[in-house]
């Protein structure tokens, strides 16, 4: 019912044990890389060497698939989309009434949903391993953000998951006052905005009593310590430089095989 | 009363000469005209009617009320001799609500916070970690989730969190309110532990006198009026019959006194009303079942009450009953002295038809309120039955639950007594022939409680049904009727 967005959701993920930030930065150097050219080649190898990372989570092929399955959705439309409405060149496929597909068409629509599987896995790799508290502990003792700022985000992130449950609890409670879910649609409509005001209103006072709760502990001074020493290890190296790795190497790649295609030429 | 330790070279000493505090935007002050010493090492229960200004004062020390622009000082309140704000670490506040004091995920963490906020070196945040934990009893691994905890875990562990800045005052803010009977004690015991070994200063605010009037050696009552109506120890100031009076006329629930309520104890019972054979409650579709195999029926002018620990179900099967959970697994039947002309399966029927049967008031006031005035809210429900609200009797209702001054005010501006009655008040509109309450009495003054039982007593006499969640001994007594007990999955009748 209440969704957990405090725990990650795989704990026996070797990438679990990586700083936060040498993810953050593996995933950045690898997104640029993806962004700098559009081509297929990169992308291939972007996505294969994601694959075969894939171990470090702990889950298989399937395990993932059944993770992101909307995402899988989202690039296989994309790629049908991009293959029927791409600039029509080389021989021809298919040509069945309006719809016409080249060799040309075709290739631009793997390229872009290729790429759309490619620069999302570093997310979902990262959202699947981290716990939010060691993100705050090493955004805010490695990269030293504002530490009020990121305790404060990771404070609501806990309200995010008691939302869901609220929002049932409101429903039901709006439903004894004899608003149902029966009714016309402008009636549904209505009580979806009224619902959705309620929540808001609820969240707010949750979040006061919050903070109230936080500044009776002493959180709002100027200077803190952390309990949690956010730490680097020989893994965090390793998982900065398979980024590096992966992201020159498809760089690389694209250039040999002459697909380099750079986005500002 | 346990003999005064020493006090600790820790303890923390309170101050207040003429103070008093205005929030911003009201015009009367919270507190007024305070003038008080508590020396360091002192355990005081802080009484007052509703509106007194307690929790003003706790907040007030613990160096929450802020600055100019949240509100007007009067006269100046000290601890240690300075200003609350610049003493940052030496109070610590546990609130009442367990559930919204939680701020991290693991219970390790969530004790670490406050010391870290007080830049305590890393290697005794630590130490001070397991002395905490230990100080209030919670014996868990120090990544034990939060989310997992009961409610008088939770309370527990606000106040080891409050601990690990080795407070030298501790403000408790009727920190046993939303327990069940065994939380209360499991709390109570937790800070007599800690002031034994700590000899810190407590202030505690607390409606039900009985479960700290052995353990404080100082009452202080608040007078609504403004300044300090009663001041002394508990052997003289709870007993005392002038201050007892006054005290029970402040709603203040005093050892060996009964809440006044009008009417005998409902007995009998009539037809039966909705019956649950075989019935299996879930809160969720996927989800486990709380609680299986219940068979209970509700009959008109009968009370039925649940009970049971924290977390066992109790509220579940009240939404069920109350038709809005849709059942796991088994029979619920209304009968035709309830059902009418609506049909026998309560899942079928319209919101508007459910309303006119079943009443459902939830333990928090105000997820149920939906207009922005206490007479818009009365003729919500009729106007959704009916499409028009009868004027009179919505006007009788408003009297009968004393509502009639404020039928132009905004549901969220009333006081938590004031709220708990409209939200009854909604739910009579549409004269349901059955009503369900979740924790009606919880964190309830006495006097709030008493009118709220009489209430009750009357429904029932009039043919109502009425079915509580409760862990209150003495409402399920004041009205009679049938007990569910349910505790481990399963539910059982216990004679009354």
């Amino acid at each position: 019912m209440s969704g957990d967005y405090l725990t990650p959701a795989l704990t026996g993920a070797t990438l679990l044990r990586a700083n936060p930030v040498s993810k953050l930065f593996a995933a950045v150097v690898i997104t640029l890389a993806l962004l700098a050219s559009i081509d297929w080649v990169s992308a291939a190898v972007v996505l294969a060497c994601e694959l075969v990372l894939l171990p470090l989570l702990g889950i298989s092929v399937l395990g993932l698939a059944r993770r992101i399955w909307p995402l899988l959705v989202a690039a296989l439309l994309g790629a049908y989309g991009t293959a029927l409405l791409a600039e029509k060149t080389g021989g021809v496929l298919l040509d069945v009434g309006p719809f016409l597909f080249t060799e040309g068409s075709v290739a631009a629509g793997i390229a872009v949903g290729l790429r759309g599987l490619a620069l999302a896995l570093p997310g979902i790799y990262i959202l699947l391993t981290t716990d939010p508290t060691d993100l705050a502990d090493a955004l805010a003792q490695k990269l030293h953000l504002p530490h009020r700022f990121v305790l404060g985000a990771l404070a609501s992130l806990r309200l995010v998951g008691l939302l869901v449950e609220q929002w049932e609890m409101l429903g039901l409670a709006r439903h004894a006052r004899g608003i149902g879910s029966d009714g016309s649609p402008v009636a549904r409509v209505r009580n979806l905005l009224g619902q959705s005001f309620g929540l808001i209103v609820q969240a707010i006072r949750r979040a006061t009593r919050l903070a109230t709760a936080m500044e009776a502990r002493g959180f709002g001074g100027g200077t803190r310590t952390w309990a949690r020493t956010s730490t680097f290890s020989a893994l965090d190296v390793g998982v900065a430089g398979v980024g590096l790795v992966i992201a020159s190497g498809a760089t690389t790649a694209a250039v040999l095989a002459g697909t380099w295609n750079f986005i500002l030429s | 009363m346990t003999p005064v330790p020493a006090p600790s070279p820790g303890a923390a000493s309170v101050s207040a000469r003429g103070w008093g505090w205005r929030h911003a935007g009201r015009r009367a002050f919270a507190a007024r005209h305070l003038d008080l010493e508590i020396r360091p090492g002192e355990r005081v229960l802080l009484l007052g009617a509703s509106g007194a200004g307690k929790s003003t004062v706790l907040h007030g020390l613990a160096g929450l009320l802020g600055s100019q622009d949240e509100g007007e000082q009067e006269g100046e309140l000290l601890l240690d001799g300075v200003r609350p704000a610049d003493a940052r670490g030496r109070a610590g506040l546990v609130l009442q609500d367990p559930e919204t004091q939680v701020v991290l995920a693991r219970v390790g963490d969530e004790v670490a916070f406050a010391a870290e906020n007080l830049a305590v070196p890393r290697e005794q945040i630590w130490q001070r970690v397991h002395r905490a934990l230990d100080d209030v009893g919670l014996d868990l691994p120090l990544d034990h989730p939060t989310g997992a905890l009961s409610g008088g875990q939770k309370q527990r562990l606000a106040l080891a969190a409050v601990l690990a800045m080795e407070p030298g005052l501790l403000l408790l803010d009727e920190p046993t309110a939303n327990l069940d009977p065994d939380g209360v004690l499991e709390v109570r015991d937790a800070v007599v532990r800690v002031l034994d070994r700590t000899g810190a200063t407590l202030v505690v605010v607390e409606h039900r006198v009985a479960v700290w009037a052995d353990v404080v050696d100082r009452v202080i009552v608040l007078d609504a009026a403004g300044g300090v109506l009663a001041d002394g120890a508990p052997g003289v100031v709870l007993v005392q019959e002038g201050t007892r009076a006054r005290l029970a006329d402040a709603g203040v629930w005093i050892p060996g006194r009964q809440p006044f309520v009008g009417g005998p104890v409902p007995d009998g019972g009539g037809d039966v009303l909705l019956s649950a054979q075989a019935l299996a409650v879930a809160r969720t579709k996927r989800g486990p079942a709380a609680v299986e195999d219940l068979a209970v029926d509700v009959r008109a002018g009968q009370a039925l009450s649940i009970t049971g620990p924290n977390g066992a179900g109790k509220s579940t099967a009240a939404l069920t009953l109350g038709c809005l959970l849709r059942p796991r697994a088994g029979r619920l039947d209304a009968l035709p002295g309830l059902a009418g002309a609506a049909g026998s399966d309560p899942f079928r029927w319209r919101s508007p038809q459910l309303v006119q049967r079943i009443g459902t008031v939830f333990q928090e006031p105000e997820h149920q309120f939906l207009t922005p005035s206490v007479a818009e809210e009365l003729e919500f429900g009729p106007r959704r039955v009916g499409g028009t609200a009868d004027p009179r009797r919505t006007g009788e209702l408003a009297e009968r639950l004393r509502l009639t001054h404020l039928l132009r005010a905004n549901p969220f501006t009333l006081s938590g007594g004031e709220k708990r009655r409209l939200s009854v008040a909604t739910m009579l509109a549409t004269a349901p022939r059955i009503l369900i309450l979740d924790e009606p009495t919880f964190g309830q003054d006495a006097l709030t409680w008493a009118e709220l039982v009489t209430l009750l007593r009357e429904l029932i006499d009039a043919g109502v049904a009425v079915v509580s969640v409760t862990h209150d001994a003495d409402f399920i007594a004041a009205l009679g009727g049938a007990t569910l007990h349910v505790s481990g999955g399963a539910g059982r009748l216990v004679a009354s």
